[in-house]
């Protein structure tokens, strides 16, 4: 059980992954990539997990108690912020396919038009 | 490639992967046995030297404020991207009529929520470092009233209330003024982001030194660049249903 969480990263970075590789849709492949960046949190939160550990906010409680990582979760913040940027980078990329190809199957931009 | 052979492919190369990543994993230590060394001093030291409360924003504003700089700029590069690529290639006026008709049930429930939401944003970046949140949390949750407005009441109250020059000008004042603290740290001679200003009682709403500046110069970038974002799409949805 123990390294269940590890193992839930590697399937939403598999699972997406997969996602990524076979879409047929651009936007479909943009929510398949913030599944695959998803699993990094995950990764991330897992990892500064401390058994018995209390959100790392001393407001009401001692000082010695035994808190959980606050180096990784805002690490993680950080990445959630990345993620978000590329998301809407991608997103309006798709637009723009959209409007210049008519289509957003990956399969059908493979010739280049000038 | 037809997708039966990228299928196959991914397939194969998925499972080295599957494989390389169970391996790398079970070389960490066991979930929840982790004790990172930076983590274990931060909770020693953060209270008494950031005076905020929450390790998280002091970690994320003083600590490790320089990172926090480049982040913000990231999302400051994104959104100058998607502005020139949307912008440009926008020929025709966009025709906010499209956007106005709304079923009467969603536009009072959505009257109730965007002052709720809009409040609790603010709340949310001023407590960021007494509680969980901060600028960035709060930032998103202050966006998401206004985005409230145009998707729930009316989009020529929100094109009024949120104008997009309006929300460059939030942005850029965001971004700017995070760089602008950073240099008061120079100005009253000590290092750039250094906080120079008294750190106050733990605590106080007026505590934590420049966290609490620079929490909210992140609210406000934030704030400002998610509606920035929300307007061009919603523009191109208004421009190209014509």
């Amino acid at each position: 059980m123990s390294y269940l969480p590890y193992a839930l990263a590697a399937w939403l970075f598999l699972v997406g992954l997969y996602g990524v590789v076979t879409s047929r849709n651009l936007i479909h492949l943009v929510v398949c990539l913030a599944v695959v960046q998803s699993s990094t949190y995950v990764l991330l939160l897992a990892i500064g997990y401390v058994e018995g550990g209390t959100a790392p906010i001393f407001n009401g409680i001692p000082l010695g108690k035994k808190t959980v990582d606050p180096v990784v979760q805002a690490l993680t913040l950080t990445d959630v912020v990345v993620s978000v940027t590329t998301m809407a980078l991608l997103l309006a990329i798709a637009v723009e396919v959209h409007k210049r190809t008519g289509t957003l199957d990956p399969d059908e931009l493979r010739e280049v038009r000038g | 490639m037809s997708l039966r052979t990228r299928t196959g492919l991914f397939l194969a190369s998925g499972s080295v992967l599957a494989g390389l990543l169970g391996w790398a994993f079970a070389g960490l230590p066991a979930f929840g046995h982790y004790h990172g060394v930076y983590g274990r001093a931060l909770d020693r030291v953060s209270l008494g030297q950031t005076h905020a409360m929450s390790t998280i924003a002091s970690v994320t504003f003083d600590y490790r404020g320089f990172d926090t700089l480049g982040e913000e700029f990231i999302l400051f590069a994104s959104v100058l991207g998607v502005s020139l690529l949307l912008r440009e290639m926008r020929e025709r006026d966009v025709d906010a009529k499209r956007l106005t008709e709304r079923f009467e049930p969603i536009r009072a429930t959505g009257r109730i929520g965007v002052p709720v939401l809009f409040l609790l944003g603010l709340f949310v970046i001023a407590h960021g470092y007494l509680s969980p949140g901060g600028g960035f949390q709060g930032g998103v949750v202050v966006a998401a009233a206004i985005v409230l407005l145009a998707i729930a009441v009316d989009y020529r109250a929100y094109s009024g209330l949120a104008p997009k020059s309006a929300a460059d000008l939030v942005e850029g004042v965001g971004a700017g003024g995070y760089v602008a603290i950073g240099l008061g740290g120079l100005v009253a001679g000590a290092t750039f982001l250094e906080s120079f200003v008294s750190r106050g009682t733990i605590g106080e709403l007026a505590s934590s030194g420049t966290i609490a500046l620079l929490s909210w110069s992140a609210g406000i970038e934030v704030a400002g660049a998610t509606v920035v974002l929300a307007s061009e799409f919603f523009e191109e949805l208004l421009a190209r249903r014509r």
